[in-house]
């Protein structure tokens, strides 16, 4: 024990005499909730329009006023002609131009039917759209002010909720997914270089010829990294919860838990990517590559499985990240408890076994 | 300056903040010389080394360098020297006429007489039958002597070795070593930093560096009369310790 | 009593035979030298001895036990030195130490009886980083660092490369006492002049074993009589030694070339003619005692 407790005690002094590695385990959690939660938004907030009005009505300008109202849109120009839309895109400011045809007042009276035309530009094709439902949903409010007095028959009004995150705040959904990233990052990744580097050095040479027995190594070697990764995790959700207000609606021992499990299944893949590696440029790669990406891109994480071609969400499935992903969405904004994720819960604790499993096989207490 | 003396060093000092790693150095190294720069680790042979190449200001004091002031023109001392030390030699995973060409290519010789040169050295070294095998597959041996006669491609004034034979087995030392003679005596100068002292014994003088200062410089049979020792080793010992 | 006993091991890489049937006996207490270039195998064969690697063929053991089946009780009473010295460069020194000493289950206190020599002179630096260490001071480190749970047997592979001539002798003084404390050493060096200073030693090259004996006895089978042979002109002295017809071998040595003749009835004076025709001068030519330098060359040619 008292072997272990040194062993451990050097694994922090190279932990805080490294100011790189210092900078990763804290300085990036905290970076990248900040620049997901901030800068990195579906959500649109005083984009610049330009209105070409034909008619200057009544109605027009009530809907005009409604627009300039709401904190989504600014007015930058009024223009005249069918002909300035394009010079108003090509200066770039303007993303979005409501044409309203000519008589749109009396059209709408006398005809029932009136025309507006939203101009987007596409070459954003999210935040096109974006805009494109925002000016919808204002129209529609206003048809609905103004024909209130009014029954028509077999009229369909669709109404959508959006439940679980009502104000469809994207932070929701990036918390889950940088919670994923940095675990597996600080995890995988730092203990990985941390075994080659002691590779590199030749001082696994002098580990090995000691009395030290493999397991004591290893977890020697992980240890530190389970407790800095827990330290991780509660950072980030209390940055979550009380800078993005994002609710813990389930159990805060659950997700503490499943936060655990999938911890461990990445430090078991650490250990095994330190197997396959013999510097620590090569575990800093594979871990990249081999991990890094799949985590963002196959995860779910910023692109939906369900929208992926076969192939990919059948390779999707072999990823930790996507089922803890679902696990602790569902914990921390559906509130759900055991019952609703222990599918997700066994593959992720097979997987882990898996791992510790191959890596303690293929951890060598020799050099070849 | 005399045409005969290739480095011409005067006073030359080096400082770090308030530690001085060369101090007020003077030495002269002839034509065809070999010339064994020795010390300890951080005895400042390698600043001073630096100093002379052209890669590292003096902080005052004068050198020259096959014709050219270290202050003023050290991008000329670059283009009439040669360099090769242990640790950066050739690229591994080049094949040895690619390495050739390669250097060749850095030192500005026209492709006609990259191909004269690599011929002849390939011919000279013997490794025409290894002459498209990767550098990495050869012997360290011959990948020292290989290198060795690439930093004389561009017909170097001076060339300067950084412990040139650690390691090597002693019968390709020596022919390292004959290689040396040879260039010596077709009037390259050698200057060779060690601190292996049998590398010294085949110097014609030898400078001996004691914190930043030469403390002994001579033949390296006088210098063991004076210290009355046995070898270099001896002499350096005897320096070493006071 | 055998320290270290290795029968016919041989191990190979892919197409490069590391070593061929290598065979030795260290006793108790002995300081064994390992004497060879880069690339001779000397640092396989230590990693086969410390347990790091499985040989092909044959078998050793080291303090009675066996490299394979005991690996364990190896481990417990080795001390292994790598090749590069290999320690925490972000600990300090005495953070180093220590933590060798726990991982073997020991304290430095213990054993400071054993590091006491070597310790001391690090010691007024053992708040500095090891990395900040110069060559030398690193190497008393390592060993420091090797000895700390009192091992009976010392690897110790290629301790002197990269550090000075005054490091290496006191590195050399230091294994002398060690080895008067019992402890069997076992250390690779390429340097022949190192050579003298073991009890024994075995010329190795390319994997095989040249020779195995003391270093006098070693020098003293040199077969032929060898002559320092000086000039004016060292290079045309080579160039015309090498074109004699009677020379058996050439070879530079400091300010001499080391002459032999493959003549029985070899007279110096019929050499000094030749060299005179060929327009050197100073030439003075004297017998000499070979050098282990000498003998591992006749050996390896």
């Amino acid at each position: 024990m008292k072997r272990f407790i040194g062993f451990i005690k050097k694994e922090f002094y190279h932990i805080f005499r490294d100011r790189r590695s210092l900078f990763i385990l804290f300085g990036m959690p905290i970076a990248q909730i900040l620049l997901f939660g901030f800068a990195i938004t579906n959500e649109i907030n005083n984009v610049d329009i330009a209105i070409l009005d034909h008619s200057k009505d009544a109605t027009t300008t009530e809907i005009i006023n409604k627009i300039s109202a709401s904190k989504y849109f600014s007015i930058k120009q009024i223009i005249e002609k069918e002909a300035d839309i394009e010079s108003v895109f090509q200066k770039g400011h303007v993303k979005a131009v409501l044409n309203f045809e000519k008589d749109f007042s009396k059209n709408l009276i006398k005809e029932h039917r009136a025309t507006v035309q939203i101009i987007t530009d596409a070459t954003d094709p999210n935040t096109a759209n974006t805009i494109s439902n925002y000016v919808n949903a204002i129209l529609q409010q206003y048809q609905k002010d103004v024909n209130k007095d009014i029954t028509i028959v077999y009229q369909i009004i669709p109404e959508t909720r959006m439940v679980y995150n009502p104000e469809l705040k994207s932070v929701y959904m990036f918390v889950p997914g940088v919670m994923t990233i940095i675990l597996m990052l600080v995890s995988a990744m730092m203990t990985s270089i941390s075994i080659t580097r002691e590779k590199e050095l030749g001082t696994m040479e002098i580990l090995l010829v000691s009395p030290l027995k493999p397991f004591q190594v290893i977890i020697g070697k992980v240890f530190p990294y389970i407790f800095l990764s827990i330290i991780n995790a509660v950072v980030i959700v209390m940055l979550s919860v009380f800078i993005f207000k994002m609710p813990v609606e389930g159990s805060l021992f659950l997700l503490a838990l499943e936060s655990i499990l999938f911890i461990i299944s990445a430090l078991a893949l650490g250990i095994l990517i330190s197997t396959i590696s013999a510097t620590q440029q090569t575990a800093m790669m594979i871990s990249l590559m081999g991990l890094m990406l799949p985590v963002i891109l196959l995860s779910g994480f910023i692109f939906p499985i369900s929208s992926m071609p076969l192939p990919l969400q059948v390779i999707s499935n072999i990823i930790p990240a996507k089922w803890f992903i679902i696990i602790i969405k569902g914990i921390m904004l559906k509130g759900v408890g055991l019952q609703f994720i222990w599918k997700e819960t066994m593959i992720l604790l097979g997987m882990t076994v898996f791992f510790i499993a191959l890596s303690v096989k293929k951890y060598k207490i020799r050099l070849e | 300056m005399n045409n005969n003396k290739v480095i011409q060093v005067e006073g030359l000092t080096k400082m770090f903040g308030d530690f001085t790693a060369v101090n007020a150095i003077t030495f002269e190294v002839d034509k065809g010389e070999i010339f064994g720069f020795l010390g300890a680790n951080g005895a400042g042979k390698t600043t001073a080394m630096k100093m002379l190449i052209g890669i590292s200001n003096p902080t005052s004091g004068n050198a020259n360098v096959a014709g050219f002031d270290v202050f003023t023109h050290t991008e000329n001392i670059k283009k009439n020297i040669g360099y090769m030390s242990q640790k950066f030699a050739l690229y591994d995973d080049l094949t040895v006429r690619e390495n050739i060409t390669f250097f060749g290519g850095i030192y500005g010789l026209s492709r006609k007489r990259i191909k004269e040169k690599s011929d002849a050295l390939i011919e000279e070294l013997g490794l025409q039958n290894v002459a498209n095998k990767l550098v990495g597959a050869l012997p360290l041996g011959w990948k020292q002597k290989l290198s060795f006669s690439v930093s004389l491609i561009h017909d170097p004034k001076i060339v300067f070795l950084d412990e040139p034979t650690g390691g090597v087995d002693p019968i390709t030392r020596r022919q390292f070593w004959e290689l040396i003679y040879k260039a010596a005596n077709q009037g390259t100068t050698v200057f060779v930093t060690t601190h292996y002292m049998d590398e010294a014994e085949y110097c014609d003088r030898v400078s001996i560096m004691v914190n930043g200062k030469i403390e002994a410089l001579d033949t390296p049979k006088k210098l063991k009369e004076q210290f009355k020792a046995e070898n270099m080793n001896d002499v350096f010992l005897k320096l070493a310790r006071g | 009593m055998v320290s270290i006993s290795v029968k016919h091991i041989s191990k190979s890489y892919k197409s490069v035979n590391a070593l061929q049937d290598i065979s030795f006996e260290v006793k108790e207490g002995e300081l064994f030298g390992l004497i060879g270039p880069d690339g001779a195998g000397k640092t396989t064969l230590f990693r086969i001895l410390t347990t790091l690697l499985f040989a092909d063929e044959g078998t050793a053991t080291v303090a009675g036990f066996d490299v394979v089946a005991d690996y364990k009780s190896i481990r417990n009473s080795v001390g292994y030195m790598p090749g590069k010295f290999s320690l925490y460069q972000d600990l300090t020194v005495e953070e180093n130490l220590d933590f060798f000493a726990t991982i073997f289950g020991t304290t430095i206190e213990e054993n400071y009886d054993l590091i006491k020599d070597i310790y001391v002179q690090i010691e007024p630096f053992k708040n500095r980083r090891a990395g900040k260490l110069s060559g030398g001071m690193k190497q008393k480190l390592a060993l420091s660092c090797a000895l700390i749970h009192k091992p009976k047997v010392l690897f110790l592979d290629e301790p002197t490369t990269g550090v000075d001539p005054v490091s290496r002798k006191e590195f050399w003084d230091m294994l002398k006492r060690l080895q008067q404390k019992g402890i069997t050493i076992l250390v690779s060096t390429p340097y022949m002049d190192e050579a003298a200073l073991c009890d024994r030693i075995a010329l190795i090259q390319d994997g095989k074993i040249l020779e195995i004996d003391t270093p006098e006895a070693i020098v003293k089978y040199y077969p032929k009589p060898i002559y320092n042979v000086r000039a004016n002109n060292m290079y045309q002295l080579i160039n015309s030694l090498n074109a004699y017809e009677h020379n058996h071998s050439v070879y530079p040595f400091g300010e001499f070339v080391h002459y032999t003749d493959n003549r029985t009835d070899f007279n110096p004076d019929h050499l000094k003619a030749y060299l005179e025709s060929r327009n050197l001068s100073n030439i003075h030519i004297e017998k000499t005692i070979a050098t282990i330098e000498d003998t591992f060359m006749e050996l390896a040619k």
